[in-house]
């Protein structure tokens, strides 16, 4: 049995990872005080967050009770103190996923979940400031997803000379 | 009279119309909130403990009194094509903010569709001043997948490697840092020692950079006959000129005028910007995933972990420079108890026949064609695995579906994260000063964009 952390929701699904990881399953709901529990717990860095496009790998494997969705956050929290690794995946939707943003827990997460929601189009309520990073401002679409094709977008190169 | 589409500075909105990012950009004070504001200088005033002042935000001055001021993507001193959007009251900075992607080239996505043995091409690019280190953080990352074991030998070579290329990308921080405060001299030896480095890389691996040299299940070749004596004169000089670039650098008035006390950052402020490597250890915090979280075999080498006192741009130099010292010791230790045997595991799953056996057996020909054309296949999962790249902790979170192509390939580049803390550095410091806080921050383009 792993322990959960003091202040955790009482019925998040916590598993063992690869290692001596542990991995969490929060609700959506869950999903920050579960976090805010960790960092009062001793983990003072959010060292990574990224989502995932389980479009066609949806049979994936998931402890008992959870429901999957076809996008999930991943956040991979650090205990400096305790040497250990948390890795917190959250069921973020099918349609149009939207998880609350972590920012106020960890402004380091700011520039990853703009990533994120420039990749993959999850949405982060209560960030402040959910722009494109990577990507130009006024592009369609978010190319980490499963169902955005490589090679869509033709490349142009403007004004390029002619075949000599 | 004028033609609507010829851009003319009368229509400001055609002039940057092809170059606008919108809402990325730094927004002008009267179009900004004040939450927003807050950000910009550092979303660290949120935390807990650091009790947010708006005041000193300074929300009310007027637009006309300041400039925002564009600084790349194309300045020799952004170390790339980063982009740095800077408000200045007369020379000194109130906002700054990196605007990013103009290196954005989809390796992410790209890694999707390479196989796992191909893998090790992509993600060698993204950080091009440690290929090795990048290479190894994905092979690692395949082998916690594949439950696979590899060899004392590959061990060894890897740290050799690894090590190696600490030292190269350091140097060439040492050079780059040299240019960006005036000393082309230090520019000049942090590439003229890197170069042996290099050389040494392409008599290894056939290639100076981007080598794809660990691979999953080991590493590509043996080391070259001879490698000792190339390993020794490395050592010697590299560690030889690091007291001359003592010498040149630390005492000299002008360099510390530009460095001491400069720019400083906290060990909070750090740690609830995610920000890891040398930037972290120089507030003083003793993190260092060699030490820490051993991979491969650096819990059996000897080696400190360099920290710094109060975070400012002087410790940033101090502690890349003395691990550039100590890269050095544990290279000299990997060449005293270099293993014998294998370089690479002996499981025909993941390592190819050797090239002696394609000409004689019908079955290692189709072996090699079917691993070099469809790949292996790696079990259902997900894995993080990180090591200690030059600029901090590079995570790879790799997916697997069962096939031989990753599902999701995420790279937590150290630069990216780091990245963040330059509006924080920034904050209040001149115009000069942006200069060394960008250079000892140390971004790397190819890594920070992906």
């Amino acid at each position: 049995m792993i322990e959960r952390p003091a202040g955790a929701p009482d019925d998040v699904i916590v598993a063992e990872g690869r290692g001596s990881d542990v991995v969490c399953f929060p609700r959506p709901d869950q999903y920050v005080d579960l976090v805010r529990a960790w960092r009062e717990d001793g983990f003072e860095v959010c060292v990574d967050l990224c989502a995932v496009d389980y479009l066609e790998h949806a049979g994936r494997w998931l402890p008992e009770g959870v429901k999957p969705t076809r996008f999930e956050v991943v956040v991979n929290l650090l205990s400096m103190s305790r040497r250990q690794r948390v890795r917190v995946r959250v069921q973020a939707g099918d349609e149009a996923p939207e998880v609350a943003s972590l920012f106020s827990l960890y402004p380091g997460t700011e520039a990853m979940e703009r990533e994120a929601f420039d990749l993959l189009g999850v949405v982060f309520t209560g960030h402040p400031d959910l722009t494109r990073i990577l990507m130009p401002e006024d592009w369609e679409g978010h190319p980490l997803r499963k169902d955005y094709s490589v090679g869509r977008v033709p490349v142009q190169f403007k004004e390029a000379p002619g075949p000599r | 009279m004028s033609d609507p589409t010829v851009r003319v500075a009368e229509r400001p909105d055609l002039l940057t119309a092809e170059t606008s990012e919108g809402a990325q950009e730094l927004q002008q004070r009267r179009d900004t909130a004040g939450s927003e504001l807050g950000r910009e200088v550092g979303s660290v005033v949120r935390l807990e403990g650091h009790a947010f002042d708006p005041s000193d935000v300074d929300v009310e001055r007027r637009d006309d009194e300041t400039m925002i001021l564009n600084m790349g993507p194309s300045h020799p001193s952004t170390h790339g094509v980063l982009r740095i959007m800077i408000e200045l009251d007369g020379e000194f900075i109130l906002r700054a903010k990196p605007v990013i992607g103009y290196l954005h080239t989809g390796m992410e996505k790209t890694g999707e569709q390479l196989s796992y043995v191909q893998g090790g091409v992509n993600v060698t690019r993204m950080d091009y001043l440690s290929p090795v280190i990048n290479e190894l953080s994905f092979a690692m990352a395949v082998e916690a997948l594949l439950d696979l074991e590899v060899p004392a030998r590959a061990v060894w070579i890897r740290m050799m490697m690894a090590e190696l290329n600490r030292m190269a990308s350091h140097l060439v921080w040492m050079a780059t840092n040299g240019m960006d405060v005036g000393s082309t001299t230090m520019m000049i030896f942090g590439f003229r020692e890197r170069e042996l480095i290099l050389a040494f890389f392409e008599k290894t691996a056939g290639l100076r950079m981007n080598l794809n040299y660990v691979r999953p299940g080991g590493v590509a070749a043996d080391l070259p006959d001879g490698w000792q004596d190339d390993v020794e004169v490395i050592c010697d000089t590299v560690e030889e000129r690091s007291y001359e670039y003592d010498q040149l650098l630390t005492g000299q008035p002008i360099f510390r005028e530009r460095m001491v006390g400069v720019a400083p950052l906290t060990a909070e402020e750090a740690l609830a910007l995610s920000v890891t490597g040398p930037l972290l250890r120089s507030t003083g915090v003793a993190w260092d995933l060699r030490r820490t979280m051993p991979y491969l075999a650096y819990d059996e080498v000897d080696f400190d972990v360099i920290v710094g006192t109060y975070g400012d741009n002087f410790d940033r130099y101090a502690v890349r420079l003395n691990e550039i010292r100590e890269s050095v010791r544990i290279v000299r230790q990997c060449l005293e108890r270099m293993p014998a045997g294998d370089y690479r595991t002996q499981d025909p799953k993941v390592t190819p026949p050797p090239r002696a056996r394609i000409g004689e057996s019908m079955e290692a020909l189709i072996h090699h064609f079917k691993l070099f054309t469809e790949g292996f296949r790696v079990p259902a999962g997900e894995v993080y695995s990180a090591v200690e790249s030059p600029r901090g902790e590079l995570g790879c979170y790799l997916v697997s579906d069962g096939g031989p192509k990753p599902y999701r390939l995420h790279v937590r580049g150290p630069s990216f994260v780091n990245l963040q803390a330059i509006p924080l550095l920034m904050r209040g410091g001149s115009m000069s000063d942006a200069i060394t806080v960008i250079s000892t921050v140390d971004p790397i383009m190819g890594e920070v964009d992906r």
